[in-house]
């Protein structure tokens, strides 16, 4: 194997354009390591772990692109080099031929009226661009994650102070004034206002009001920080009172993972003032605080959307039923499967491209069964001892950081997952798979497609052995997002794939189908 | 407060990192610019932090 570099100084792309390229190279025969990214300290140590770092690059800044290559023929080189540079010209021009000013300052300067500012920078330097952006009275979405507490802190007590939106750190969800940004369905308007410490069970229950026939008015997201003491939920405080003023707004829906109680009691205090209807789905939290302040609590994502949408028509708010389809339906579908096992097959594999999604599977399934493995387990005793090797009943949250290194979240790219589908093909102890299809802006644009052959293949696997595989799926997406919505719920069903109409039902029949075995 | 102000105004958008966010908002006709932005000196985090203090003064 021969090492080729080359370094273009001053040349920055954004690492998710990156890391498709280098995916793109490295699927190539003829080479063996592919890595292109900017020569910042993280990459550099990215370059160390696969053999490629040398003095040269080590000297590189965040400024420079560094294309090496780990190859068998030296002379393939020069043409991988012009193919990265076709990629990253593609990439550009995609863009369209508008003028892109250089610093923050400048754009503000040829576009003074705007009014948010969207940031996914790394994170060393997205704390001081949100600064700037607060600073010049515009609102702040912020994408970007490694911005520390305090650095939270200071950004959303400006924005307080300046009755301005700070959403994030780690914010990848929000819909205001009906457009979706970053990871967000494209939902119907309507009269219900949402303010969400959680990305994909926001974007759950959005899809779910638009099944029930119900539609958003804004959508705010806060960041999975907002509610922890450091920060004391001032953004959900704030969206709070921003929706009580908001005529176009009836009833409001508070998600997030529980906080700390006088946070939870803070929050609250907030909403019973504004004198609007409210669902709070503190996921798996206290559901009797929420009463106390006369709210309805939530048994479920879906559940959290089903009693919005009745309260928004001004109906009471019952519980959402277990099962759109009748109980007996479902028991005839789960003995069907059940009866195609072989007795050795016993356990649910849960692989979750949302990490609220695993968070509510794992929740649901625990009230039930007692417990399961995970790389973000409930209790310490069902961490996984190694996160790649599933372990008796296990659902993972791929878009976690271990996960993550080095390669886009897995609803952008599906290639953790079809292993993660691969490696759960070759366990006969497995029964069922599990899994969360995201659709909607920012995710990737066939989720459905870059999984159906992999999961062809695994119950090929897993025919071949006489054994049977179920696959239960859920798509998490609306008729209105960039994806086509029918379609991709057919290829998951031409793959052979159950398909149920929201995450808590899907988790509910995959428990129906092993419970026992 | 500002927020409520924003909900009656046509949303307007500077992005900065992400190309593919831009191009979404794009895609549905939603007024957006795209930063070309770059680390401040080359990702040298020290002359960054001097450069910041000296554009403050």
């Amino acid at each position: 194997m021969i090492s080729k570099w080359l370094i273009k100084e001053n040349s920055y792309y954004d690492s998710v354009t990156l890391m498709i390229i280098t995916k793109e190279i490295e699927a190539r025969d003829d080479v063996e390591n592919a890595v292109v990214v900017m020569g910042t300290d993280l990459n550099k140590d990215l370059l160390r772990n696969v053999g490629l770092l040398n003095d040269e690059l080590n000297k590189t800044t965040a400024n420079d692109l560094i294309i090496a290559v780990k190859m068998k023929d030296e002379s393939k080189f020069e043409e991988i080099v012009a193919k990265v540079e076709e990629l990253l010209n593609k990439k550009k021009s995609d863009g369209g031929e508008d003028y892109n000013p250089p610093t923050l300052d400048s754009a503000i300067k040829y576009m003074p009226d705007s009014n948010m500012v969207v940031i996914s920078l790394p994170g060393a330097y997205a704390a001081a661009e949100a600064k700037k952006a607060l600073e010049n009275d515009k609102h702040v979405m912020l994408f970007s994650d490694n911005v520390t507490i305090e650095q939270e802190r200071e950004l959303k007590e400006l924005a307080v102070s300046k009755g301005l939106l700070m959403m994030g750190p780690d914010c990848g969800t929000a819909m205001i004034n009906q457009v979706p940004l970053c990871f967000c369905n494209k939902v119907e308007k309507g009269n219900i206002g949402i303010v969400g410490a959680s990305g994909t069970g926001t974007q759950e229950i959005m899809v779910q009001i638009d099944r029930f026939g119900g539609g958003c008015s804004q959508v705010i997201g806060t960041g999975g920080r907002d509610l922890k003491k450091e920060i004391g939920g001032l953004m959900m405080t704030l969206g709070i009172q921003a929706l009580a003023e908001d005529d176009n707004t009836d009833v409001i829906v508070l998600v997030s993972k529980p906080p700390a109680l006088e946070i939870a009691e803070k929050v609250l205090q907030t909403l019973k003032k504004c004198g609007k209807k409210a669902v709070v789905d503190f996921i798996g939290g206290d559901d009797e605080l929420v009463t106390k302040y006369g709210f309805i609590p939530a048994k479920s994502l879906e559940d959290a959307a089903y009693k919005a949408v009745a309260l928004a028509k001004g109906q009471q708010a019952e519980e959402a039923p277990l099962f759109t389809e009748s109980e007996e339906e479902i028991d005839k579908m789960a003995e069907e499967e059940r009866k195609k096992f072989s007795p050795d097959q016993k356990y649910l594999r849960g692989l979750f491209s949302g990490g609220t999604l695993c968070d509510e599977a794992l929740k649901l399934f625990t009230k039930e069964f007692g417990g399961i493995y995970s790389n973000i387990p409930l209790t310490p005793e069902y961490r996984l001892q190694d996160n790649k090797k599933s372990y008796k009943h296990t659902a993972l949250d791929l878009g976690d950081d271990e996960f993550t290194v080095g390669r886009p979240h897995p609803m952008i790219d599906s290639y953790m997952r079809q292993q993660m589908i691969m490696k759960e093909a070759e366990d006969r102890e497995v029964a069922v798979l599990l899994m969360d299809v995201v659709l909607g802006y920012g995710s990737n644009e066939d989720p459905a497609g870059s999984l159906a052959d992999h999961i062809k293949l695994a119950k090929k696997n897993f025919a071949d052995r006489g054994q049977h595989l179920c696959v239960v799926a859920y798509v998490c997406g609306t008729k209105k997002d960039p994806q086509n919505y029918e379609q991709q719920i057919n290829k998951l069903k031409d793959a052979g794939a159950i398909l149920m109409p929201s995450n808590a039902q899907a988790v509910r029949f995959a428990m129906k189908v092993v419970r026992g075995l | 407060m500002k927020v409520n102000e924003l909900f009656k105004e046509e949303l307007k958008v500077i992005n900065m990192g992400l190309g593919s966010f831009a191009n979404d908002l794009k895609s549905q006709d939603v007024a957006v610019i795209h930063v070309d932005w770059r680390p401040v000196a080359g990702g040298n985090k020290k002359m960054a932090s001097l450069l910041s203090k000296l554009k403050g003064k």
